[in-house]
């Protein structure tokens, strides 16, 4: 170095090529693991109070929903006064929260231990408690899978849509724009009230009969009408993701259309996908509950939370609590998503936060 | 207002126009592809009586015969046929007659929720991380989560029922007051929200900064430049509005009894009178793609910054 100043060359000694001493190496060593998208998001997913407190509380709701009716020795459709071949016992009806009827204070007398009606029974004579959780399972059932329905028929159509442009494009978002400013909820009602009786002698002897027509017809409805802002958003995103150069990469490379939008459109806009169907699910939910209110939700045995409110306007003076408590369900699961939904996209939007 | 402008408002009428089309083709060809048609369920009729019913109500003819009949009548007469169930009157008249309670509610409702939603959005905003702030924002979140009937009904229970203070049944002296509330909540609620947002980045603005430097007062700032360009965003909220009113009324009107065209609605779905159906759907969806049209041109027109597509 000191006798030529303006040599580039480097001036190496044979131990320059010794191997690194461990002390060496643990100085090049990353002392932590690199953090991803995924992990960054989760973190700050559960630094926000308010997500974090709303997801417990979906998760609770959603094992009880789940696992309760396992255990619990009532069934949502069993009318506990009607026992095959007795006369149909009427202290069954209408129990108060923690009431027990005539015959099951005969079986406390004699030692049995008899699961008491937390929140009583209604007036046929099924344990309230029960019907209120698979009314809750019904609920977020339907959500989930409608807001699944939502995001495949909507990623599809926004993808193609995004990805092929010109035409198809144009003609694509024409009809997203008129389904768009269609009233939804007209629509709701009058496809659901039109396919209920289309649809129940269709079904009957089917496997989806179980299901139930109404059901079945509020999933077809959703697939109508509500993946028009799903596609609008998916799009939009491939529209600007199109334009990067590993599209034209792949282009290159002679991969097909479809295999660039699944291996390389669709990941990369993955979290908007997660936030918008997060936040389809409530609004699903509100829906169906709105349409059982109607009358227009679920098959009667069946509950779920807008028809057991609905039915307990009847005896709204006597028994109250039968419309207060669905109604706080229903608050607190579309209240508790929301607020999780709103989480989730400040936690893997980075471009929102701002 | 320039060409851009004029472009837009003319787009956004022809996509109006042919929502309302596809509206009412949808609603024909859904209604006549329920099985067994119309006078199914009636008391048994002969053969003879029901050929001459079809006649008199033009269903023996073609499908699109019939259709353009429909849409022809609508286009020119407003006319929606003759009702199935009430006997001898027609549609338009039951309509119109529900119309006049469902209006007046959903008029009050609206009016009520853009007044109270607007104070409490700018007083939240003011007062931001106050206490009061912080009571709005828990208050307007509760209700924008709470269905419109969960919410009448607990109203319907806690005011009519326990407290015996409102009449439940909205027919009665004072019965739209809780079919008021109920519907104006959930907008208000929202009203509350957009308006506080966008009342706080209306006063992070430089001209905010400026007037203060000038020395104006604040209620000149707050009225004359912070509430005047907050309320844009509001504007859009015109639609969505109406929307959710139209449709929280038919439950709403359900709940307290309230002989409107929700009522109307729900029980001509319940007692299969399709024309009532198809007319009512119609109706409110013609009152909604408008709602939407007249608040989307406002608020190109109210805010010449914003840029037309």
């Amino acid at each position: 170095m000191s006798n030529k100043p303006f040599s580039i060359q480097q001036d190496l000694k044979p131990e320059d090529f010794l191997p690194a001493t461990d002390k060496e190496k643990e100085y090049m060593v990353q002392m932590r693991p690199s953090s991803t998208f995924f992990k960054d998001g989760v973190k700050r997913l559960l630094k926000n109070k308010v997500a974090t407190v709303s997801m417990i509380v979906i998760v609770i709701i959603a094992l009880a929903a789940v696992f309760v009716p396992m255990f619990w020795p009532y069934s949502y459709e069993q009318m506990l006064g009607n026992v095959p071949g007795k006369p149909m016992d009427a202290s069954f009806q209408n129990l108060r929260p923690f009431e027990y009827s005539k015959t099951e204070m005969r079986r406390i007398e004699a030692g049995e231990k008899v699961t008491p009606h937390v929140f009583g029974t209604d007036s046929a004579g099924r344990d309230y408690f029960i019907r209120i959780i698979y009314g809750t399972r019904i609920s977020l059932a339907v959500g989930f899978f409608a807001s699944i329905i939502v995001l495949i028929i909507g990623m599809t159509i926004g993808s193609v849509a995004g990805y092929c442009g010109g035409k198809v494009d144009l003609i694509i978002m024409r009809i997203v724009d008129i389904i768009y400013s269609l009233p939804d909820m007209l629509m709701v009602i009058l496809l659901s009230s039109v396919l209920k009786t289309t649809l129940a002698d269709k079904l009957d002897g089917t496997v989806l009969a179980r299901i139930g027509s109404n059901i079945i017809s509020l999933f077809i409805v959703f697939g109508l009408l509500y993946w028009v802002s799903m596609s609008r958003l998916i799009r939009g995103q491939i529209l600007s993701l199109r334009e990067q150069e590993y599209v034209l990469a792949a282009e290159t490379c002679g991969a097909p259309g479809r295999w660039i939008i699944l291996k390389h459109l669709i990941p990369n806009c993955f979290s908007v996908i997660i936030i918008s169907t997060a936040l389809q699910i409530p609004s699903a939910i509100f829906t169906e509950s709105y349409l059982s209110f109607l009358g227009l939700g679920v098959n009667a045995p069946m509950p779920s939370l807008g028809s057991l409110a609905s039915d307990a306007l009847n005896g709204i003076s006597s028994y109250t609590y039968r419309l207060v408590i669905p109604a706080i369900v229903i608050s607190l699961i579309v209240l508790s998503l929301n607020l999780f939904g709103d989480g989730l996209r400040d936690a893997f939007d980075p471009k929102l936060n701002a | 207002m320039n060409t851009k402008t004029l472009m837009y408002i003319v787009k956004r009428l022809i996509l109006a126009v042919v929502t309302v089309w596809v509206v009412i083709t949808v609603t024909f060809f859904v209604m006549h592809a329920v099985p067994g048609g119309p006078f199914v369920g009636e008391k048994a009729v002969t053969e003879t009586i029901r050929k001459a019913m079809e006649a008199k109500y033009g269903l023996d003819k073609p499908l699109y015969v019939q259709y353009f009949t429909y849409l022809g009548d609508i286009v020119t007469k407003f006319d929606f046929g003759p009702s199935l169930k009430s006997r001898g009157r027609m549609v338009i008249d039951i309509i119109m007659d529900g119309m006049k309670t469902s209006v007046k509610l959903g008029l009050i409702a609206a009016f009520i929720a853009l007044i109270v939603g607007i104070i409490l959005g700018s007083v939240a905003a003011l007062r931001r991380n106050h206490v009061i702030d912080r009571v709005i924002m828990v208050i307007t979140t509760a209700f924008v989560s709470m269905p419109s009937f969960i919410m009448g009904s607990l109203l319907l229970a806690l005011f009519a029922v326990k407290l015996g203070v409102l009449p439940a049944n909205g027919a009665a002296k004072g019965g739209l007051i809780l079919p008021v509330i109920t519907l104006s909540l959930y907008p208000m609620a929202y009203i509350t929200r957009l308006t506080r947002s966008s009342m706080l980045d209306v006063l992070g603005q430089d001209y905010i900064r400026t007037a203060k430097a000038k020395g104006v007062s604040k209620w000149r700032i707050i009225f004359g430049h912070a509430l005047k360009n907050s309320l844009i965003p509001v504007i859009t909220y015109f639609g969505p509005m109406l929307a959710y009113i139209v449709t929280g009324s038919l439950v709403v009107e359900q709940i307290f009894a309230v002989p409107g065209i929700g009522r109307a609605f729900v029980n001509s779905i319940t007692g299969r009178d399709y024309p009532l159906v198809m007319g009512t759907t119609i109706v409110l969806a013609i009152l909604i793609v408008v709602m939407n049209l007249v608040g989307d041109i406002l608020y190109k027109v109210a805010d010449p910054r914003i840029t037309l597509e």
